[in-house]
């Protein structure tokens, strides 16, 4: 029967709790849970410590948080929850860039357990010899399907996996009395964070824009080299999903200029063991963890990003580093020429056990299943949009598109005014998430970007073209409908205009009720 | 192909069935998938098979090898635990768990307000109730970590002055003082101020004299790394605006229901560490920095996170939120001390708020005076052994606190490693970070010490120590 | 309350467009309208006219219309189903620049909230002859000569701005007004003189909805130019400073008066000379060590050759490709989509020279390799 089921959820409706702020909650009195209290005999023996605190230094008014009990907590929470369109309830394709795939229940379970969860950063090394062994080969894995020789897992996400190869490529210049070298290339279709970041690690930054086929313009390149390049920090694929063939090129221009390579390879997923960053040239790369390595994104965060990096620039790598000596596992801090720390600790260390846990539960061939599926599930998505009247793809000569493609609503928006900030409110209405438009500027015009990852079905893809077909067909008869989306949505439109107003913006519940009064013009 | 590729379905991959994967290829239009990446050169290509594992199929086999490997760690479950230095053991309530297990926030991300409203609103309350406990009207989404919100903070004060100094105390966590230093490189110098011997307390003549129309900020945490109570917090922010810098404070928010908030003393921007709010350690992995701050123009322009504010919506009564996108405007060169943000820690955030409603005012209260009653109660019978001198410093502690064994006859990683055979994790030995402070180590006691656990540890003490 | 109704002043050139398809450059003129009529040329104001209103028809309770009669606006209005307020009188049939000019002061005199106009180059400096920037304006592309910045990208983008300037308060932004320089046309060269600046609102389709660019976003950005200029700027170099608001912020950022239509000479943060011409220029760089500033002008993005002619050939080739520094905010960059920078300086050998890549600054330390092409088709 499974012919005649609808493709869409034209009766969904996304749960609408409206649910009060927190601080709005409670009575007087209630509480939602109780601290242990210190035992009489230590009261005893220490007395009233609270006034041993010099008196100007002491709390005088309570903080004025709400007083609620258990029950009201949860519920309040969990309605919250039910108000938050996880990967794990809708079809996540629209968030591209963002690699939406399935996080394994088991893994979660794994790393919740207090084996991990429990442990102190700071603790000796003969007491976290489980967790560290799973670093260092976990290191492993990422250097076979990277062909960099060396890992580490500081950084808690993808932008600081990126500054942190910036404050390397920083490194290695001034270790070789190039300090000279200060200019950081990078493409316009590369992660924002590849600008970004090497702008913090006191880098200029030189852009290089798409040639007319979408790839980065090679003649720019060789026009962009010089003794001041330190280096190049880019995407491949890139954003729109272009693949570029010739980045061997790329990097050998940069080289021969004596600049690194790095390779930001935060997403991935189409080209797992179908090809590397060693041969391409790169001296060095990141994987997000919570991208690729299906650890989930958590509303953004904790994730992790992966730095590896060739022999030659191990040295510089932060601290501390994970080492085995063939018998045990140790944390290694004594390093002179680290750049030091990027975030505390190891890192997100449990990010690194669900990633672990991942690739051992696919091994090589799940591991190139994983690429070539998403490639699939993308060139399908593809064929599919092709149908859809309005939709565009962005450059449609580049030949090679991976796990992602931009396409453009630009015709749509031409033929009925609605433009993609309109479709990406109206597919909320059918039980998908927002989609991901394009980093800025949006030089694709009325960008969106889907990202089909291995997680989704056949099924789950003819879904999702469904409703971008449904859209631009309504787009066309009653525009309005899209335009004033969404309809089914927890809340109608906001009023985006008081985001950027110092007089009405609140990011917090006591501004806010210093400031409602500058509301009232506005509808409240 | 050479090798036979397996066929087994895999669970977390619905097309990798052979038929499917053919329909699919049919309708692209092509006849092996190997087309598709027909426009990756042949030389880039990986050649053969990674050398990877053979795949753990079966979840049950997967479980059990993982959980086989972390069964080699020593927990702080395990083991009685006295680490702190940034990272704390609280006792984490079971809604917390619950909440920020839910799939709905673990596996969401970057959606828009009409789709995760629930992840704006609960980050929005996390702001409102930090907001509360540091007396700012204005708190961030979450960032990495206490020393990435720290380098921020003061970023942003030297981008808000136009000037490229800062102070900052000898007593920080040294991790903290590595980050900065490769966080600002050139574009903002670090000047160390002193402390005094025999309070700990920061030196306001060493202050005075390092302070100048240079610095943009004056840096200090309250309480101090080496976890006591800096008592001239009004004075130090005095001297700050006197000189036309700003007050930047570190705080452990567990301290706020019982000590002032850092807005009575004068501070400008507030950050700190919100792991200790129903977040469990994860072996680090549990850090959530914040920034706080004013709520000015100049200061929401230079704030390099996220921050959710509250908006209307057209339906009346209704709440909305969104980011505000504020444009960073043209105060005076923001140019040169650059920042970024990305992914960060924001599940984290979800867990602080659910803390922070469960425990209310009184909670946070009972909190702070639960914790300074058993580490003072550690403090005097650790000091009751002999050779052992707890507190080091004279002034006020809260939950952490530093012991000296320098009349002990044994090196703190020697005692740290007697411990461990008592089942006890023992403080961070700090003699290489503060070598002037002799043999000594980082105690850290909270409210999940019971008295017999401390007890323990005093006896635990005493046989290592004979 | 009822909101008080908007009002739209519309302005329509009727013979806009006709010379393009019969290949004339322009309707300026008696002469030129004549032939074009002869030739048969058609006019594309009115039909790019109707495209804008009709994108508007959903909102056409919400304003009220003021206009011209006839071709100048009315039969447009009344053909897209407004109900127009008609103000002055024309001669059919005949109409003129002076009437463009009229209807533009009788708007400004009503106190319009915005005037579209429908139009080319011509039409766009004649509202500016007539009201400078008093009024914010919306053009609606229908010339033949499209060089000023003022002009929605097409029809219906000028009725989308219409309709978001009604719904929001909008920033407003000074646009280039170009045209052709009559002077010199006489003098049998086609070249293209910056007139002055009309407000436009502030539209940035290259940002999305809430983290779209504002004015102070994009004063940010020229702020950033502006201290990276001015940390990068070495001394003994004479700097040949072209027109333009890019150049204007690094000349305050020095603390140093800028002609905005002109060329000024500075060295050692020092006016030498301002609203220079080309002799002047060659006469100042004579032997001395100079480099050239200069922003695109303009919405086509011509570095050289248009509305700064008085960096003629020789004073480039004097100064050397290696010394010319291009400045433009990243977002008037992205607004290029994609076509190269362009030069026609007049002389095929310096625009060979200018032409390959070149880099742009873009922002505090921010710079773009950008393409650079040859304009004469323009």
């Amino acid at each position: 029967m499974r012919n005649e089921r609808s493709l869409l959820k034209q009766n969904y409706h996304a749960a609408a709790w409206n649910e009060p702020i927190i601080m709005q909650m409670g009575r007087k009195g209630e509480r939602g849970i109780l601290v242990p209290e210190a035992e009489e005999e230590i009261k005893e023996v220490v007395g009233d410590v609270l006034s041993r605190i010099p008196t100007d230094l002491r709390r005088t008014e309570p903080p004025k948080l709400p007083e609620i009990s258990q029950p009201q907590v949860v519920r309040h929470f969990l309605r919250l929850s039910q108000m938050c369109l996880g990967t794990d309830l809708n079809i996540d394709i629209g968030q591209g860039t963002c690699t939406m795939k399935y996080s394994p229940k088991v893994n979660e379970y794994l790393a919740r357990l207090p084996d991990i969860s429990e442990l102190h950063p700071l603790q000796d090394e003969e007491t976290v010899q489980g967790i560290l062994e799973i670093i260092y080969k976990f290191a492993g894995f990422l250097s076979e399907i990277s062909g960099m020789d060396k890992f580490t897992f500081q950084p808690g996400g993808g932008a600081q996996a990126i500054y942190t190869n910036a404050c390397i490529i920083r490194a290695y210049h001034a270790a070789r009395g190039e300090s000279q070298r200060d200019e950081i290339i990078t493409t316009l279709f590369s992660h924002p964070a590849d600008a970004a970041t090497p702008a913090t690690a006191g880098f200029k930054v030189i852009t290089l824009m798409p040639d007319e086929n979408g790839y980065p313009d090679l003649e720019a390149l060789k026009a962009a080299v010089s003794k001041r390049t330190a280096g190049m920090m880019i995407t491949n694929p890139e954003d729109t999903g272009i693949y570029n063939p010739r980045v061997r090129e790329y990097v050998d221009i940069v080289h021969e200029a004596g600049g690194l390579c790095s390779y930001d390879q935060a997403n991935a997923n189409g080209i797992l063991g179908i090809c590397r960053a060693k041969e391409a040239g790169f001296d060095m790369c990141h994987f997000n963890l919570h991208k690729t390595f299906s650890s989930p994104h958590g509303c953004s965060g904790p994730g992790c990003g992966a730095v590896g990096v060739r022999d030659y620039l191990e040295k510089f790598l932060p601290v501390p580093v994970v080492e085995f000596d063939g018998e045990k596992y140790h944390i290694v801090y004594e390093r002179p020429f680290s750049i030091g720390k990027v975030r505390s600790f190891l890192g997100n260390i449990p990010v690194v056990l669900r990633a672990y846990a991942w690739v051992m539960s696919l091994g090589p061939d799940g591991i190139r299943d994983v690429a070539e599926v998403s490639v699939i599930n993308n060139n399908y998505l593809a064929k599919k949009l092709s149908q859809v009247s309005g939709i565009g793809m962005s450059y449609p000569k580049a030949k090679c598109r991976l796990d992602q493609i931009r396409y453009s609503w630009e015709q749509l928006r031409r033929e009925t005014g609605v433009g993609t900030e309109d479709v990406r409110r109206r597919v909320v209405d059918f039980g998908v998430q927002s989609y991901f438009e394009s980093h800025h500027p949006w030089v694709v015009p009325e960008p969106f970007t889907p990202e089909p990852t291995e997680t989704y079905s056949k099924d789950d893809i003819d879904e999702y073209a469904e409703i971008l077909r449904y859209i631009s067909q309504e787009a066309y008869v009653s525009p309005d409908t899209v335009k004033n989306a969404p309809h089914k949505s927890t809340i109608t439109r906001i009023d985006e205009r008081i985001l950027n107003d110092p007089k009405k913006w609140a990011m917090t519940w006591r501004a806010y009720l210093n400031k409602r009064h500058s509301w009232d013009s506005q509808g409240q | 192909m050479a090798r036979t590729r397996r066929q087994v379905a895999h669970p977390y991959i619905p097309n990798s069935v052979a038929k499917t994967k053919e329909e699919m290829l049919d309708e692209i239009g092509v006849s092996d998938v190997s087309e598709l990446f027909s426009g990756i050169p042949n030389e880039l290509r990986f050649k053969g098979v990674l050398n990877l594992p053979k795949p753990l199929l079966s979840e049950y086999i997967l479980r059990r090898h993982v959980e086989g490997l972390l069964s080699k760690n020593k927990s702080c479950k395990e083991y009685l635990n006295f680490l702190g230095a940034g990272c704390w053991q609280h006792y984490v309530p079971a809604v917390c768990d619950e909440i920020s297990s839910r799939a709905e926030f673990l596996t969401a991300y970057v959606g828009d307000t009409y789709s995760d409203l629930g992840k704006y609103q609960a980050l929005f309350e996390f702001q409102s109730m930090m907001g509360e406990l540091v007396g700012m009207d204005v708190v961030s989404a979450p960032t990495y970590d206490w020393a990435s919100a720290c380098s921020s903070s003061l970023l942003m004060a030297a981008r808000i002055t136009g000037r490229s100094q800062v102070l900052i105390p000898r007593v920080v966590n040294p991790e903290k003082l590595w980050h900065m230093r490769n966080f600002f490189r050139s574009t903002v110098d670090i000047e160390v101020v002193e402390y005094d011997h025999e309070t700990g307390q920061l030196d306001l003549e060493d202050l005075e004299k390092k302070i100048s129309s240079k610095t943009a900020a004056v840096y200090f945490e309250n309480p101090s790394y080496l976890g006591f109570i800096e008592t001239h917090a009004a004075e130090i922010s005095r001297i700050a605006h006197a000189h036309g810098a700003l007050s930047v404070v570190g705080v452990d928010p567990t301290s706020l229901g019982i000590l002032a908030p850092p807005s009575e003393y004068g501070a400008d921007i507030v950050c700190g560490e919100a792991q200790p709010l129903g977040v469990h350690m994860n072996y680090g992995g549990g850090l959530c920095g914040f920034i706080a701050s004013r709520d000015e123009e100049q200061y929401v322009a230079e704030y390099p996170t996220f921050l959710i504010s509250i908006a209307p919506t057209r339906r009346a009564g209704e709440f909305g939120f969104g980011w505000c996108t504020h444009e960073r405007t043209s105060f005076y060169k923001r140019e040169r001390a650059t920042d970024f943000t990305g992914t960060t820690q924001c599940l984290w955030g979800i867990s602080a708020a659910v803390y922070l409603a469960l425990l209310g005012p009184q909670g946070l209260r009972d909190l702070g005076e639960s914790i300074m009653e058993r580490s003072h109660y550690a403090m005097k019978v650790i000091s009751e052994i002999d050779g052992v001198k707890a507190p080091m410093f004279s002034s006020v502690v809260f939950k952490e606190f530093v012991v000296n064994f320098d009349a002990a006859g044994k090196s703190v990683r020697d005692i740290n490693k007697g411990l461990l055979r008592h089942k006890i994790h023992g403080g961070k030995d700090i003699t290489r970070e503060f070598p002037e402070l002799g043999n000594s180590a980082l105690y850290c006691v909270t409210e999940i010490h019971t008295k017999e656990d401390i007890d323990r540890l005093a006896s635990a003490l005493k046989e290592v120590l004979k | 309350m009822k909101p008080v109704k908007k009002r739209i002043g519309l302005i329509v050139n009727p013979i806009a467009g006709i010379g393009g398809r019969v290949g004339l450059k322009g309707s300026d003129g008696r002469e030129a309208l004549r032939k074009a009529r002869e030739l048969g040329g058609k006019p594309e104001s009115p039909k790019r006219a109707k495209e804008a209103l009709l994108r508007m028809a959903s909102i056409k309770h919400e304003l009220d219309i003021l206009t011209y009669p006839h071709e100048m606006g009315e039969d447009e209005a009344r053909e897209c189903g407004f109900e127009p307020i008609v103000i002055g009188s024309i001669k059919k049939g005949e109409t003129t620049s002076e009437d463009t000019k009229s209807a533009a002061r009788d708007m400004a005199e009503a106190r319009v909230d915005a005037l579209l106009f429908a139009g080319g180059d011509g039409t766009a400096r004649d509202i500016y002859d007539a009201i400078g920037g008093r009024l914010p304006v919306i053009g609606i592309p229908a010339g033949v000569k499209i060089h000023s910045a003022v002009f929605a990208i097409n029809a219906q983008s000028a009725g989308d701005l219409v309709m978001m300037f009604l719904r929001e308060p909008a920033e407003l932004w000074e646009a280039e007004v170009m045209d052709v320089d009559e002077e010199a046309f006489r003098r049998g060269l086609l070249s293209t003189k910056l007139y002055g600046y009309l407000k436009i609102p502030y539209q940035d389709r290259l940002f999305q909805g809430p983290k779209r660019g504002s004015i102070a976003g994009e004063r940010s950005s020229m702020n950033g130019i502006a201290e990276y200029f001015a940390e990068e700027i070495e001394d003994d170099y004479l700097y040949i400073v072209g027109p333009g608001t890019t150049t204007r912020a690094i000349h305050e950022r020095l603390g140093l008066p800028k002609t905005l239509l002109g060329v000024d000479v500075i060295r050692d943060r020092q006016i030498v000379a301002s609203d220079v011409n080309e002799n002047q220029i060659l006469r100042l760089v004579c032997d001395k060590k100079a480099k050239i500033l200069v922003t695109p002008i303009g919405g086509q993005g011509f570095i050289f050759g248009r509305g700064n002619q008085q960096i003629s050939p020789d004073v480039i080739k004097k100064v050397g490709k290696e010394h010319v520094i291009v400045v433009a905010t990243g977002h008037k960059m992205a607004s290029l989509g994609g076509r190269p920078l362009l030069v026609d300086t007049g002389d095929d050998e310096t625009d060979d020279m200018l032409s390959g890549y070149i880099r742009v600054i873009t922002g505090y330390r921010q710079e773009l390799v950008y393409r650079v092409g040859l304009g004469k088709c323009f």
